[in-house]
């Protein structure tokens, strides 16, 4: 798969230059021109993680000067180190962005030490000063943020007040959207418990369809997920007529009649980010994080499934965001009567990426 | 609907569970059962899982009706299985080591083609419920019935019986247990087996279709994630009988639900020991079984794995 791309690379290559010395005899790209090469995990239309990037970069191809390069279904191994070199040799990428968490290290590391010139950036919280290279870095968006603005609009939704989440695996940044969901439902409806099921794996279709019908066969009529791709929990909601709350990418068109809307990431700022100060010659952080205060998350346009009420929360919630209003609001107790976060944190604050609890208000366990 | 007790909600989760997961499993293992009577294993069948749940939504997509999609499926199974057939009969050629080629070949094949279809909705098998009659939304939505389940069992009890009652399927047994007697009755073992494995793809391809076209119901690449080899393991376990084929598939289906459902109902320590429970229980009836003169009994004597 790999080398089909790069040999086509090369070869469109090869004919690209071969046309534009035929037709011009000297021209040479501008001195202003941003290559941008981005290798992702999985297919670019997977109505989640991928997709959010690939419409990014989509974005960012209508930018004049910049240029991109992807290339999609490169595992975790040897093959994204041979993807990515092949972009800084043959496409002449400046900075080059690794979309999935395995990409980082030693692949991505050994490769910003050989190509000292070329950027590298990595789409998780991975990069550390005293350890890693000064031409590799990380990104990453606060989604929790979109996940809280969710729990608003699916409490003000929820006829129940039961609603479910299917989680993939109960790790920091899962537990974390789980949280936030559940305080943003509380926040507008008091009475609203989160129902969590967790699949074990990040792509397990047959068992979140399970999940997705166990929940609502349990009374939950809202439901949202934290897996890879978030179709089929979607879909089979919608079949069972219960409203979706979505994740990563917009799967709005997945349910026509139940989705209320999203947490999405705006893969876009940062890319953009990178363009414009890669064209200008600047430097680029090593570290770039943020959530609604820095247009870095987003959510999904309403659909069919939120109420009047619902829609109106939601807006004011954003606006909350953007002006840095903590959704973690202390003391708060997890869901077995401990006190686990004792005081008011800021929404960025590293102390919430440690979470490794469930809070008063969902149900579920994480052992 | 919350006033149900959580019990009576486990219990209905996993009726559900075993009418909703469990035929994939059915196609695939009786598929398999069928291949290694006639004295091959055929693991490949994961792959042609897949390859036909990708063909399944496809057609399903381009034509407009599922079920020409479910023949596509099984289509694209027994080209699989013939291409399996064939290779083996060369000599000095390992059914096993062409079993798991041919996997791989099939996913990736599956992979390769069925990255247009990622995006797009095609049309799904119709279901229908036993349970309308009650007037109950949950046990009505518990016992929805694809017709598919439905061909499973009718298949599963036609081979038994035809294994049992038929010359075809005397011919089939015998090749399994003694290759040298098939042929002092002038049976061609290779043809045999050939179709043998090429039927078996056909059925693990319309599998495929159920995965894609009715549960989960869309295609991706994650969709299988092993099912087929769990199928092929469950022949060993059914002990090479259709029959417990399809029961031991029904298991395996009520037991994965458990997982989920004790979630839903709040029981939530140790979701991964219940997620467990499908493998754990295949373990101990396979212990409890395997220990019996009769079990030894029911191995064809011509395969691989116990020559």
């Amino acid at each position: 798969m790999s080398l089909l791309n790069v040999s086509r690379r090369s070869f469109l290559q090869g004919t690209a230059a071969g046309l534009v010395a035929g037709a011009t005899g000297i021209r040479s790209a501008a001195a202003a021109d941003v290559t941008i090469g981005i290798v992702y995990v999985g297919p670019r239309d997977d109505f989640g993680w991928n997709q959010a990037h690939a419409t990014a970069v989509k974005a960012l191809k209508t930018l004049s000067g910049v240029k991109a390069v992807e290339e999609e279904n490169v595992p975790e191994t040897d093959a994204c180190a041979k993807s990515m070199e092949s972009m800084v040799n043959l496409d002449s990428a400046n900075i080059v962005l690794g979309t999935s968490f395995g990409y980082f290290d030693p692949f991505m590391v050994n490769l910003a030490k050989k190509y000292s010139k070329v950027e590298f950036r990595h789409a998780a919280p991975l990069w550390s000063a005293d350890k890693h290279p000064k031409n590799l870095g990380s990104y990453f968006g606060y989604l929790n943020q979109g996940h809280y603005v969710d729990g608003i609009a699916a409490g003000l939704s929820t006829k129940s007040n039961k609603l479910g989440f299917v989680a993939a695996k109960p790790i920091s940044s899962v537990l974390s959207n789980i949280n936030s969901f559940m305080l943003g439902a509380k926040k507008v409806n008091p009475n609203a418990v989160v129902q969590v099921i967790f699949t074990g794996d990040w792509s397990l279709p047959v068992r979140e369809a399970e999940a997705v019908n166990a929940l609502v066969d349990a009374g939950c009529d809202v439901i949202t997920c934290h897996v890879d791709g978030p179709k089929v929990v979607i879909e089979t909601a919608e079949k069972r007529g219960a409203k979706t709350c979505g994740h990563n990418a917009s799967q709005a068109p997945l349910a026509p009649k139940g989705f209320i809307t999203g947490a999405e990431y705006k893969w876009e700022t940062f890319y953009k980010a990178y363009a414009t100060a890669l064209g200008k010659g600047e430097p680029l952080p090593n570290m770039l994080a943020g959530g609604y205060e820095a247009d870095m998350v987003q959510n999904s346009p309403f659909g069919a499934g939120a109420t009047e009420a619902a829609k109106a929360a939601a807006t004011t919630a954003i606006a909350d965001l953007k002006a840095k209003k903590p959704i973690y609001v202390g003391p708060l107790k997890d869901n077995k009567g401990k006190v686990v976060i004792t005081k008011t944190y800021d929404n960025l604050d590293p102390f919430l990426d440690q979470m490794d609890y469930l809070l008063e208000g969902v149900v579920g366990s994480i052992t | 609907m919350s006033g149900d007790s959580p019990f009576i909600i486990v219990l209905l989760a996993i009726v559900g569970g075993a009418l909703r997961v469990s035929t994939p499993f059915m196609f695939v293992a009786l598929g398999e059962c069928l291949t290694e009577k006639s004295g091959r294993v055929n693991l490949g069948l994961e792959g042609t899982l897949v390859l036909g749940a990708m063909c399944a939504y496809a057609i399903s997509f381009h034509s407009g009706s599922p079920w020409l999609g479910v023949l596509a499926a099984g289509c694209a199974g027994s080209l699989l299985g013939a291409i399996h057939g064939y290779v083996c009969k060369l000599p000095r050629v390992n059914d096993i080591a062409i079993g798991i080629a041919m996997m791989l070949f099939g996913t990736g094949l599956a992979f390769f083609f069925g990255k247009a279809y990622i995006q797009p909705s095609a049309p799904r098998l119709e279901s229908f419920s036993l349970g309308a009659w009650t007037g109950n939304q949950q046990i009505e939505t518990a016992l929805q019935i694809n017709p598919l389940l439905l061909v499973g069992v009718v298949v599963a009890i036609a081979m038994s019986w035809a294994f049992a009652n038929t010359k075809w399927g005397l011919i089939v047994r015998m090749t399994g247990d003694s290759a040298p007697a098939a042929r002092a009755m002038g049976v061609s073992v290779d043809m045999v087996r050939f179709l043998s494995t090429t039927a078996g793809g056909f059925l693990a391809g319309v599998g495929g279709a159920f995965l894609s076209l009715f549960y989960p119901g869309s295609w991706n690449q994650g969709l299988s994630s092993g099912q087929g080899l769990m199928a092929v393991a469950l022949v060993i376990f059914a002990r090479w009988d259709p029959i417990r084929c399809a029961f031991a598939a029904l298991l395996f289906g009520a037991t994965g639900a458990i997982g989920p459902a004790l979630q839903s109902v709040g029981i939530t320590q140790g979701y991964y020991f219940f997620n467990a429970a499908p493998y754990i229980l295949t373990l101990l009836v396979m212990i409890a079984s395997a220990g019996s003169k009769q079990a030894a009994r029911n191995v064809p004597g011509e395969l691989s794995i116990t020559k």
